[in-house]
């Protein structure tokens, strides 16, 4: 557990880089101080909650903003498949602890093979969860003081962290060739679907691992 | 309820059953050994899906803007085998520089 908080803590550092001018978007998008925190605090996947404020705060409507966030998410179905042999004790613990597995806890914590340790993702979990929760408060009571993120680059900090989490996952030609096409898919579906649905269906991709 | 904490509630709630669905069906047991070999590829796939939709996409127009800037910037470090934070902040500063310059 110890080692899985202490590979999350750069990942942290980035999270809560990012939690402020989430705070700072929620309160443009109309969320009040206190729903902006307990999105954070129950939602706990940044990407699904920055679309969802991105598509308020721009004039979209509740239920545009709803399936925006809800087809980015969609990948914690296979996600949480991925994780659950590593998951013990009974339902209700696995649901609470479930919670935790986010995008960096869960790309920490993979072993290779396909294999996760579940105190690494629970100690993981728990420090990017902390980071996200608090960074997002900060950015609410900040407010406009911290000014655009992309003016700092920010934007560009996830799809970064996102690499080097997969350059440590990438191991053999599988595992390089899966990558390439699930990028691929991503990247022929952009135009054509709505966001979050390119995610989802480049996880197609690992079916390339299907064993005969 | 305002739409905002509609918004809140909604998305808490599917995004707590998407996380928990494949934990509480089948959590603490093996998985079937022909999915074994699927989710081993299953983060390098989704991984490099959020590369290039975070860096690239703009709602569903593709753009290449400081973003992919700093993310290549990014991938120089990864190749030089940097460390997670060296990389996130290189691309951060390069988006940054690029767009000041702009």
């Amino acid at each position: 557990m110890r080692d899985g908080a202490r590979r999350a803590a750069p990942l942290a550092v980035a999270v809560a880089a990012f939690g402020l001018p989430f705070g700072v978007l929620a309160r443009e998008a109309g969320l009040s101080s206190v729903a902006a925190v307990v999105f954070s605090a129950t939602t706990f996947a940044g990407s699904a909650q920055v679309a969802a404020a991105s598509v308020l705060a721009t004039g979209g409507t509740v239920v545009a903003a709803v399936a925006a966030a809800v087809l980015l998410n969609a990948r914690y179905v296979p996600i949480g498949l991925s994780v659950a042999p590593a998951l013990r004790g009974p339902a209700w613990v696995r649901a609470l602890r479930a919670q935790l597995v986010v995008d960096e806890s869960w790309a920490v914590s993979h072993q290779g093979g396909g294999r996760y340790d579940a105190r690494m993702l629970l100690g993981a979990g728990l420090v990017l969860y902390a980071a996200w929760v608090v960074s997002t408060a900060v950015g609410v009571a900040a407010g406009a003081l911290l000014g655009d993120p992309a003016r700092l680059g920010l934007d560009a900090a996830f799809p970064a962290l996102f690499l080097a989490l997969l350059a440590g996952q990438v191991s053999g030609r599988r595992g390089a060739l899966a990558a390439l096409l699930g990028g691929a898919v991503a990247l022929a579906l952009i135009p054509l679907a709505p966001p979050g649905v390119p995610v989802v269906a480049a996880a197609a991709a690992c079916l390339l691992g299907l064993r005969a | 309820m305002t739409g905002a904490w509609v918004l809140v509630a909604v998305v808490g709630v599917a995004t707590i059953a998407l996380k928990a669905a494949g934990p509480v069906l089948v959590g603490g047991r093996e998985l079937p050994p022909r999915l074994v070999g699927v989710v081993a590829l299953l983060a390098p796939t989704l991984l490099a899906a959020l590369v290039v939709t975070q860096t690239l996409a703009d709602g569903r127009t593709l753009t290449i803007d400081a973003r992919a800037a700093g993310v290549a910037a990014g991938a120089v470090a990864v190749a030089l085998r940097a460390p997670v934070l060296a990389v996130v902040a290189v691309a951060a500063v390069v988006a940054a520089l690029v767009r000041l310059a702009w």
